[in-house]
């Protein structure tokens, strides 16, 4: 298989019980739908334990940015288990070491403080975006 | 006697706002309308089997909150080999309520709020019936 040229994988954890895993979730759709729409896709990191071959192939078809929102780093570890390694890594937590005045309380609907958060981790993440198609296009 | 609570997992839905209907739901229920019944736990903790997340599957009983046929939730709770004692597919609630057109997936539109209103008075209605037959 090999990799699929011009777009990159943006996994997320989407941390369902950590106001972090929901800026994780926000940022990544910030990325797909706002700031890198033709070069970014995603896939739910859950299907990877209840799809099949397809999105397994994933990884070894896109090169892939997982988006973590805890030290336990499920994205990464995930992708890495039962799809390939990723390429790069976003910690929302270290991100948000970067920004102190920035705190994250919500887990249903951002405040407007979240929200900025989630677009500094979308921004990096699109940082990496470029990164990662410019190092590919050299090759 | 420890008290147990319903675990309402829903599931990523990164793809669709089905997923976040599923995800808006469970924050209803588990922060505003049974928080002392009910919480929920990380998908992708269960999906890299977390020791602390399979425990809690496995001892409380679960409702999977699923976006999409794919039924994530469900089957990494099976998977797991958790408690699952209820399941619920938000494209089955929308057949039902073909009035709404949920859109959005980082902030749901209105049509996409009211169907999330429906699937968590069904999941806080189904804690309460959950936890009565558990006495």
């Amino acid at each position: 298989m090999t990799l699929a040229t011009g777009k990159v994988g943006v996994i997320c954890c989407s941390g369902e019980d950590l106001p972090e895993g929901t800026i994780s979730r926000v940022a990544t759709r910030l990325v797909l739908e706002k700031l890198r729409p033709d070069q970014t896709v995603t896939l739910c990191l859950p299907l990877f334990l209840a799809g099949g071959e397809d999105e397994r192939a994933f990884a070894r078809v896109f090169p892939t940015i997982a988006v973590d929102g805890c030290s336990k780093k499920c994205a990464e570890a995930g992708t890495k288990k039962f799809s390939g390694k990723p390429v790069a890594t976003i910690l929302v937590s270290e991100v948000m070491k970067k920004y102190p005045h920035l705190k994250v309380k919500s887990r249903e609907k951002l405040e407007p403080q979240e929200m900025e958060l989630a677009t500094k981790v979308a921004e990096e993440i699109a940082r990496k975006v470029d990164e990662i198609l410019c190092r590919t296009a050299k090759k | 006697m420890e008290n147990r609570k319903v675990v309402v997992v829903p599931c990523s839905g990164i793809g669709k706002s089905l997923g976040t209907v599923g995800r808006v739901a469970t924050y209803r229920v588990i922060e505003r309308m049974k928080p002392e019944k009910t919480r929920t736990v990380c998908l992708a903790l269960l999906t890299m089997g977390d020791d602390d997340a399979l425990r809690l599957v496995r001892k409380n009983p679960c409702i999977a909150v699923d976006g999409c046929p794919a039924q994530c939730s469900k089957k990494n709770i099976e998977a797991s080999k958790g408690r699952l004692v209820h399941s619920i597919i938000v494209t089955d609630v929308l057949r039902k309520n073909r009035n709404l057109k949920p859109e959005g997936v980082i902030e749901l539109n209105d049509q996409g709020d009211k169907l999330a209103e429906i699937v968590a008075k069904d999941l806080s209605e189904r804690a309460d019936e959950i936890l009565r037959k558990e006495k």
